[in-house]
C-alpha cells in the first residue's frame, strides 16, 4: 500500500532523513521506532507532504506522491496526527472532527446551508469510537491534554482514511491514558479495515501492538520485519536498544 | 438558503431591531437618519473585514481599498457613462471582487503579517492611481455631486434602500458564517496546517473567501456613494482600513455580529466627540488600550462570554 524508498531530506548540512525505507502492507499495524532525532517526524512529513523530499520516492497506491502538497495526499486516503496536539482550539469537538468529515465529503465549500445540518451522524458516530461524545459541545482548546490528543485521532479519522499515520499519539499522556489510547489504536486497526503507521517511544507498546517495525537510526532504516526480527537483530541490539556507537 | 439557516425564533430580535429602525426617520431628525445610514454602511464594510479577518485569519490590512473600489466605479460609471443605473450598482461590487481576486492572488502565496505588507502595497497602488489621475478620478478632490436616481434622492429613501440593502446582505453574510464554508474558514483560522492536512486547500478556501468579503466591501461602497453622493481618495487610503480594522477589534472579531456595534461606536465617537474636539482620536486610543487590556475580545465577545456563550477558559488557550 504504502511504500517509501531511499527518501533523503537535509536541513541545511544536518540530513535529518538520509535513506529511509518503508513498506506497509493493507491492514497492517506498522511501527516506526527511533531515539530521539532520528527522524521519525521528519519521515512522517515526508510521507504526508508537509516537507518535501531531497530524493527519494513516497508511492501509495502505486502512485508517486512525492511531491504532492499535504491536502492532495489527504484526498489519495492518507490522515495524519501530530506529536503536538494539533486540533482547532476555538471551534467546538464537535465542529473539530465535522470540519474533517465535511472536507473528506468534498462539501467544504458549500456556502448555503448550514453546516450543523451536515454530516452530523458520522461526526457523532467518530466522537463515539474515540470517547469524546460527551464533550461534543465543549471548546476544543479547553479539554485536557489526554481528550485532545484524541481528538487530534478523531479529526483524522474524519477524512475515512485507508492510512492513518499518527506521530507518537501518547506523548505526554499519563499511563491511564496511554493504555487507553492504545487500546484505542488497536481497536481501530481491528475494527475497521484501516491501515495505521505509528511511532512511538515506549518499547512495550510497540512490540504488543505492532506488526511490523522499522527502525530508523540518524535518518537510515536499519531494517523492518516482525516484532521477533526486530528484537532478535544483532544491529538493531548494537546501534538502538544497546545505544552503542552508530552504525 | 434562509429558510435553512433561519428559525422563526432566530428572527425575533433581529426582526424587532429592523422593525424599529424601519419606523424610525419619521420620528428622529434628518441629521440622525442620516448617521444611521453611514453607521449601516460602515458595519457593512466591517462585516465584511471581519469575514475574512476574525472568522478567516488573515491580516487583510488593507480592506478599504475594496470599499472604495466599489464606491469609485459607482461613481464613475454614473458620471461617465450612459449605463443603465442597475448596471452601475450591480457591475461596482463585482469590480471590487475583481480587484479582490486580483490582489488576494498574490498575497495568499504569503502568510500573516507577510500577507498583510503586500496588501498594504497592492492597495497603496491603487490608492496612488485614485489620487493621482485628475482627469478621471477628480485626484485629491475626488468625484462630487453624484447624480442619484429619483427613487433614492432623498434622505429617507437613501435611508430605507440601505436598511433593506443591509439586511439582505447581512442575512447572506450570517448564512456563510453557518455554511461549511464558514465553519472550513474558522477552522483556517486556527490552524492552517491542521487544515492542509485533512484535504483542504487552504489557499483556494482563502482566495474565495477574500473575493466574497471584497464583493461586500462593493456593496458598501455603493452605499456609501447613496449617503454621500461623493466620493473621495481617503476611502481608499490604508489610515481607513485600520479604521474599520479597530472596528472589528473593537465590538470582537471573533463573534458575528462584532463589528456593528465597533462600527457604531467608531461613527458615533467621531460624529458627537468630534463636535468638541477634533482629538477624537486621543479618546478611540484610550479606548483602545481599555479594550487590549480588559475586553480583548472586543465589547459583543464579553458580552457573549458573559451570557455563557463563549467558555472563557477555552478562549485564553485558543488564543495562544
Amino acid at each position: 500500500m504504502l511504500r517509501v524508498e531511499e527518501i533523503h531530506k537535509s536541513f541545511d548540512d544536518f540530513k535529518a532523513v538520509n535513506g529511509a525505507n518503508l513498506t506497509v502492507e493493507k491492514g497492517e499495524l506498522v511501527a516506526v521506532i527511533g531515539p530521539n532525532g532520528s527522524g521519525k517526524t521528519t519521515l512522517f512529513n515526508l510521507i504526508t507532504g508537509q516537507l518535501k523530499a531531497d530524493q527519494g520516492k513516497v508511492i501509495f497506491n502505486e502512485e508517486d506522491i512525492s511531491n504532492l502538497p499535504p491536502y492532495k495526499i489527504c484526498k489519495r486516503g492518507i490522515a495524519r496526527s501530530f506529536q503536538i496536539a494539533n486540533i482547532f482550539p476555538r471551534l467546538t469537538v464537535f465542529r473539530n472532527v465535522q470540519v474533517s468529515v465535511l472536507s473528506q465529503q468534498e462539501k467544504s465549500r458549500k456556502l448555503f446551508y448550514p453546516a450543523e445540518k451536515l454530516a452530523v451522524e458520522e461526526t457523532n458516530s467518530i466522537l463515539e469510537r474515540v470517547g469524546l461524545s460527551g464533550m461534543a459541545g465543549n471548546t476544543a482548546g479547553s479539554l485536557a491534554h489526554g481528550d485532545q490528543r484524541a481528538l487530534e485521532i478523531a479529526i483524522a479519522l474524519g477524512n475515512k482514511p485507508e492510512l492513518l499515520i499518527l506521530d507518537e499519539p501518547t506523548a505526554g499522556m499519563s499511563p491511564e491514558e496511554t493504555t487507553a489510547t492504545i487500546e484505542l489504536i488497536k481497536r481501530l486497526a481491528d475494527s475497521r479495515e484501516l491501515t495505521i503507521l505509528f511511532c512511538e517511544h515506549d518499547m512495550e507498546v510497540v512490540f504488543n501492538a505492532a506488526q511490523s517495525i522499522m527502525v530508523l537510526h540518524q535518518g537510515l532504516t536499519i531494517i523492518q520485519g516482525d516484532p521477533d526480527q526486530v528484537r532478535n537483530s544483532s544491529q538493531v541490539q548494537e546501534c538502538y536498544l544497546g545505544g552503542a556507537e552508530p552504525c | 438558503m434562509f429558510k435553512d439557516t433561519f428559525s422563526l425564533k432566530s428572527l425575533i430580535l433581529p426582526g424587532a431591531i429592523f422593525f424599529v429602525l424601519l419606523i424610525l426617520p419619521p420620528i428622529i431628525p434628518r441629521f440622525y437618519t442620516y448617521i444611521l445610514a453611514v453607521i449601516f454602511v460602515t458595519a457593512l464594510v466591517a462585516m465584511s473585514l471581519n469575514m475574512v479577518v476574525g472568522h478567516g485569519g488573515l491580516f487583510q490590512f488593507h480592506h478599504g481599498v475594496f470599499y472604495g473600489v466599489g464606491a469609485y466605479t459607482l461613481a464613475l460609471m454614473l458620471t461617465k457613462t450612459s449605463l443603465p443605473i442597475w448596471a452601475c450598482f450591480v457591475a461596482s461590487p463585482i469590480i471590487a471582487a475583481l480587484v479582490g481576486l486580483l490582489i488576494g492572488a498574490f498575497c495568499v502565496r504569503l502568510t500573516r503579517l507577510y500577507f498583510g505588507m503586500l496588501q498594504i502595497s497592492l492597495g497603496s497602488l491603487i490608492w496612488a492611481i485614485a489620487f493621482r489621475w485628475y482627469s478621471v478620478t477628480g485626484g485629491s478632490d475626488g468625484i462630487h455631486g453624484i447624480p442619484m436616481p429619483s427613487f433614492i434622492g432623498s434622505s429617507t429613501s437613501s435611508y430605507y434602500f440601505i436598511l433593506v440593502v443591509i439586511a439582505i446582505c447581512l442575512m447572506i453574510l450570517f448564512v456563510i458564517f453557518k455554511s461549511p464554508f464558514g465553519a472550513t474558514l474558522q477552522a483556517i483560522r486556527d490552524n492552517p496546517d491542521r487544515c492542509e492536512a485533512i484535504g483542504i486547500n487552504v489557499k483556494r478556501h482563502q482566495l474565495i473567501a477574500i473575493v466574497i468579503a471584497t464583493f461586500f466591501a462593493g456593496i458598501a461602497g455603493v452605499l456609501f456613494v447613496v449617503v454621500e453622493g461623493s466620493v473621495f481618495p481617503d476611502l481608499l487610503f490604508w489610515v481607513y482600513s485600520l479604521e474599520i480594522f479597530i472596528m472589528c477589534l473593537l465590538g470582537g472579531w471573533f463573534t458575528f455580529a462584532g463589528p456593528i456595534l465597533g462600527a457604531a461606536i467608531m461613527v458615533s465617537l467621531r460624529t458627537f466627540v468630534g463636535i468638541y474636539t477634533e482629538y477624537w482620536t486621543l479618546i478611540l486610543g484610550i479606548i483602545l488600550i481599555l479594550l487590549i487590556f480588559f475586553l480583548p475580545e472586543g465589547v459583543w465577545g464579553y458580552v457573549l462570554e458573559k451570557l455563557g456563550s463563549r467558555p472563557k477558559e477555552a478562549i485564553e488557550k485558543g488564543s495562544k
